[in-house]
């Protein structure tokens, strides 16, 4: 079937091309000896502040393989759609990217949801997909990649250097999705271990943005550290209320999300100076691959300022598939898919990142860091944290097959 | 049904048949098969609101609630035959209530509207809340923001590993348009349908001369519930997917819109908005070179300055001055905005 | 007690709040018969236009409540200009054509301003309460609330100009024999509107996280509120307004603020089934 698909489309590019009239496409004229990736990811309407960076990335990463000569002695070519954060066009322009299309990789997605749309789509027409974004884990399909770091990765991180730091009584606020529910359990999880005590657990849903009633209760329990994984533009109030209410210099704070959509430049300095965050990726980390890929960001679009952590994670699941397609030798899915499970690895500017064979999850250094004047000052490196929360449901060597998202007990 | 009427409606039917065979040699029929959901949504609105002058800001409630109603009872049956059913059935029902207790609470106008918002806000809000694992029905999770992902797809009735996807969804689709079409425009020519028109120009009088226009009212906004629950049930089965954006302001305000750039008053209106809006919107996700918000924005606001009929009394109006039925639709047409505008100045 | 000042401060700033976020809208519906849907975005440029201007090195109570009234109320102007008023009376068609225009201005400040702007601190800090904190800017916002309130009250009462807007609003026909143009003071009306808004934005840009597509949290409720107000435009919306806000606060405090959230959409309903003309189409009749 899929060689059938390979030759297929040999046959009929030419005649794909042109066979529906279509605005303004990205340069399809030569696409018959061309590798092509198709990218899928809401550059305009509410998500764009996620979109838009992760876009840039891939456009830079695919611009940097091609300049050292493509991939296999091909040139890849991008084909992007914008999904305007409209979950239907996800569907929609997922199965254009499968069956018209016929790209050889797909990257994108950015709201669970989203990757939900398309993978199973992406599965049946057996077209490789990369998921480069920070989520809730308990995916385990062989068709995907995902490259962005789990709850279990973070909060393993980040919760027991809070408590070590603040002390024991945490109280939790978190968004009220898949994500939210899942990071706040292992948050409590890990406070217990390091010998604390979560005293409140709140969720909110996303379009919340008054939290005065939260904050005066925040103050009747008076915890030592409040631990947030809130996310999106209206939990950004969160933080400025707290501050506004003179709170952020009486109980200090941590996060699993904030700064991940840039989001510690939204607050002015006063309000953001000394949170705890902890992901993959900061723009201070000295490194030699992370100074070559801000001067790369800044020579394509000269201002550095847009770069974050799901834009990183993007920019490395490129890098990574491409990395996969050099070692196998060949584009065919089941030679990359191997390769992806043969111990995969990256020098990237987050750190060196390896693929887990297991549960086809990434393998990635985690940064402790706090925020200091919009910036994210790296406290402590841990190297290469394993996804333990999806490696506890999920063996894909064992059973090839599966395509579940578990839910991971904790 | 007068002559001149059936002969309208049985060419149009006609010519979207033909319309609907030729249409898989030029686009994608997985694009064509949500145009056409998108165009039975449409529709929905464009009966109610164009027919019976009921303004609904909440449609996305009965799409939603047709999409999730097929979504849940599909985990827990696992064949589709009794979910699609139900997708069309609880919207229905639901749309009845809810209209009963507006209609017979005498609202109307933009308070009519401000209610149904509200319900599609209550529906999208709890929808939204419910990621946690206390929200199950049977075997199905709620799932919150993120949705109801991985139930099984339309199939052939009674043998589950068939599914119907693809041409065959595609076909199932364009039949679904063509009945539903056929049906509402039987529905209008009946003696219901013409009251309902009658309600629309002038409530008072219908109800002085013995109607009785809150039933009515409420029998019609549940037949538009149940099309929008048919067409959720639909795109469920297409997106395999269901999320709580399909309650959200943003798809109620974009069914409002469907209706007003092709033409209130009309059914093929509405269904043509749809489709063209749907796919320009389509089109505009494959260029990069500006925001798309942007230019959606600015075809809307220069569509009702410039279009203010609507798409296809446009066309009508320059191709057929002669036809005596479209004329008639025309007047209707005129009679309704007086109203709307009548009305809101008393309000 | 402690904790039962903060709650009651918290009602009153929801109040405020409701009160602030709705009333220019509902000048605008109240005395135009327009449905601004493109309220939102009017908050979310007085928002930046207060940015910009504090980031310009202004004073930021004169960013907040005469820069950004008066770049939103232009900008209003333009809007009615160029569409509104050729909409008048077509109730449906200015919905339509406002929401296009709020989606153009979310795309529009998208490619000014990015997502990423940083907003503005609040100029009045934090201060104790028995053993709480409590956020001091909400005294501010409530205070300039009560303000705006008082100030349309009076001018609507008691000036020229008054008097000729409730005329035009009520007969447009005899206000121009009696020799005013109601296109100027539909045109007035809108820029006044508009720039109530845009204050709004800049009042509560230190208390948001500011973006392109933030005007989405406000309309609904705006709308809701002005809505269920019915025709008056201060007794509706200080009445809704009033009512909602103790209703959403007492949910949010005794569960949580998504219960609050839909407390207040179920309030609505029950509100518009018994009094389908809003609160003032019963009570107030005739009020301004």
């Amino acid at each position: 079937m899929r060689i059938q698909r390979r030759n297929f489309l040999k046959g009929t590019a030419a005649l794909a091309a042109g066979s529906v009239a279509m605005p303004a496409l990205i340069g399809r004229s030569l696409a018959a000896d061309k590798i092509k990736l198709g990218s899928i990811l809401d550059t305009s309407g509410i998500f764009d502040a996620y979109g838009k960076p992760m876009d840039m990335a891939m456009q830079l990463a695919v611009s940097e393989i091609n300049k050292g000569g493509g991939l296999l002695g091909r040139e890849i070519e991008t084909i992007s759609y914008d999904t305007q954060s409209d979950m239907a066009l996800y569907t929609q322009y997922g199965q254009q990217l499968a069956r018209r299309d016929k790209v050889d990789v797909v990257h994108g997605g950015i709201l669970s949801a989203s990757r939900e749309a398309i993978r199973p789509t992406l599965r049946k027409a057996n077209t490789l997909y990369f998921y480069n974004v920070l989520y809730e884990g308990g995916v385990c399909d062989r068709n995907i990649a995902i490259t962005g770091v789990t709850p279990a990765q973070q909060v393993e991180v980040l919760v027991p250097a809070a408590i070590k730091k603040w002390g024991p009584k945490i109280y939790i606020l978190a968004a009220d999705y898949n994500y939210g529910q899942i990071t706040a359990r292992w948050m409590q999880k890990y406070a217990q271990e390091a010998g604390g005590e979560a005293i409140a657990v709140d969720f909110f849903p996303l379009d919340v943005s008054d939290f005065g009633s939260t904050i005066a209760k925040i103050q009747t329990a008076s915890p030592d550290i409040v631990v947030s994984a809130l996310v999106g533009g209206a939990h950004l109030s969160f933080y400025r209320q707290w501050a506004a209410a003179g709170m952020n210099t009486k109980i200090p704070m941590a996060s699993s999300t904030l700064a991940i959509g840039n989001e510690h430049k939204v607050l002015t300095p006063e309000e953001g100076n000394g949170i705890m965050v902890a992901f993959n990726y900061s723009p201070e980390i000295a490194s030699p691959a992370n100074k070559a890929f801000l001067e790369a960001w800044g020579g394509m679009y000269g201002d550095t300022s847009a770069i974050h952590e799901i834009a990183v994670s993007n920019y490395q699941g490129v890098h990574l598939w491409a990395e996969a397609v050099r070692r196998a030798g060949s584009i065919d899915r089941m030679a990359v898919i191997e390769a992806i499970e043969d111990g995969l690895s990256i020098d990237g500017p987050g750190g060196k990142v390896t693929m887990d064979a297991k549960t086809h999850h990434a393998v990635l250094d985690v940064h402790l860091m706090e925020i200091n004047g919009q910036k994210l000052d790296v406290v402590e490196r841990f190297e290469q944290r394993q996804p333990i929360d999806t490696q506890a449901v999920c063996d894909l060597s064992a059973n090839p097959d599966d395509t579940t998202q578990y839910e991971i007990k904790i | 049904m007068e002559n001149s009427e059936f002969k309208h409606a049985a060419t149009v039917m006609l010519v979207m048949i033909v319309a609907l065979l030729v249409a898989p040699s030029v686009l994608e029929t997985y694009t064509l098969s949500v145009l056409i959901i998108y165009g039975i949504l449409g529709l929905s609105l464009g009966l109610i609101w164009g027919f019976g002058g009921i303004l609904c800001f909440g449609q996305a409630a009965f799409y939603g609630l047709g999409a999730y109603s097929y979504a849940i009872s599909a985990i827990n049956i696992g064949e589709s035959s009794l979910p699609f059913i139900l997708g069309i059935v609880i919207p229905f029902v639901f749309a009845g209530v809810l209209g009963a207790m507006m209609f017979y609470g005498r609202l109307s106008d933009v308070y009519l509207g401000v209610v149904t918002l509200v319900v599609t806000l209550i529906f999208f809000k709890f929808m939204n809340s419910t990621a946690g694992p206390e929200y199950v029905i049977g075997a199905a999770r709620l799932g919150g923001f993120n949705g109801i992902p991985g139930f099984q797809t339309l199939n052939v009735p009674g043998r589950p590993d068939s599914y119907i996807y693809d041409l065959e969804f595609y076909y199932v689709c364009a039949c679904a348009l063509v009945i539903v079409y056929g049906l509402t425009r039987w529905l209008l020519a009946s003696p219901f349908g013409r009251v309902a028109v009658a309600i629309r120009e002038n409530e008072q009088r219908v109800e002085l001369m013995g109607y009785d226009a809150r039933l009515r009212k409420t029998v019609l906004f549940a037949i538009g519930g149940g099309i929008a629950g048919l067409a959720g049930t639909l795109f469920a089965s297409w997106a395999e997917i269901v999320t709580p954006g399909m309650f959200s302001l943003a798809q109620s305000a974009e069914i409002i819109i469907w209706c007003i750039v092709g033409g209130l008053g009309t059914l093929t209106g509405p269904v043509v908005g749809a489709m063209i809006l749907a796919y320009l919107k389509f089109l505009l996700g494959q260029q990069s070179l500006i925001d798309n918000a942007m230019v959606l924005g600015l075809i809307l606001v220069l569509s009702v300055l410039f279009l203010p009929r609507g798409i296809v009394p446009t066309i009508g109006l320059l191709v057929g001055r002669t036809s005596i039925g479209r004329r008639r639709r025309k007047s209707g047409r005129r009679g309704g905005r007086r109203r709307h505008v009548r009305d809101t100045q008393n309000a | 007690m402690d904790l039962a000042a903060v709650i009651a401060i918290e009602v009153v700033y929801s109040v405020a709040f409701l009160v602030l976020i709705s009333v220019g809208l509902a000048v605008v519906f109240g005395m135009m018969r327009v449905i601004n849907l493109a309220h939102g975005e009017f908050m979310m440029l007085g928002g930046y236009a207060a940015i910009v201007a504090v980031g310009h090195g202004i004073n930021i109570y004169i960013a907040m409540l005469v820069v950004a009234p008066l770049v939103v109320g232009i900008i209003g102007i333009i809007i009615e200009r160029l569409v509104i008023r050729h909409l008048y009376g077509r109730l449906i068609d200015t919905m339509l054509a406002t929401w296009g225009l709020s989606l153009f201005l979310v795309g529009f400040a998208t490619m000014i301003f990015g997502n990423t702007t940083t907003g503005i601190s609040p100029p009045i800090s934090g201060f104790s309460l028995g053993s709480y904190q409590v956020n001091g800017y909400n005294f501010f916002i409530i205070l300039v609330t009560a303000v705006i309130i008082a100030a349309m009250y009076a001018i609507l009462s008691y000036t020229r100009l008054g008097l000729v807007a409730r005329g035009t609003m009520q007969g447009a026909d005899m206000a121009s024999a009696l020799g005013y143009n109601p296109d100027r003071v539909y045109m007035a009306t809108f820029f006044a509107g508009s720039a109530l808004t845009g204050m709004a934005g800049g009042i509560l840009a230190p208390l948001v996280g500011l973006g392109p597509a933030s005007g989405a949290t406000y309309i609904a409720k705006a709308f809701i509120t002005v809505i269920s107000g019915g025709a008056s435009v201060i007794a509706g919306v200080l009445s809704s307004a009033t009512l909602f806000g103790l209703i959403s606060q007492t949910f949010t405090f005794a569960a949580s603020p998504v219960v609050g959230e839909v407390a207040l959409l179920v309030a609505a309903v029950i509100l518009l089934r018994l009094l389908p003309q809003g609160i003032t189409g019963r009570f107030f009749k005739g009020r301004m």
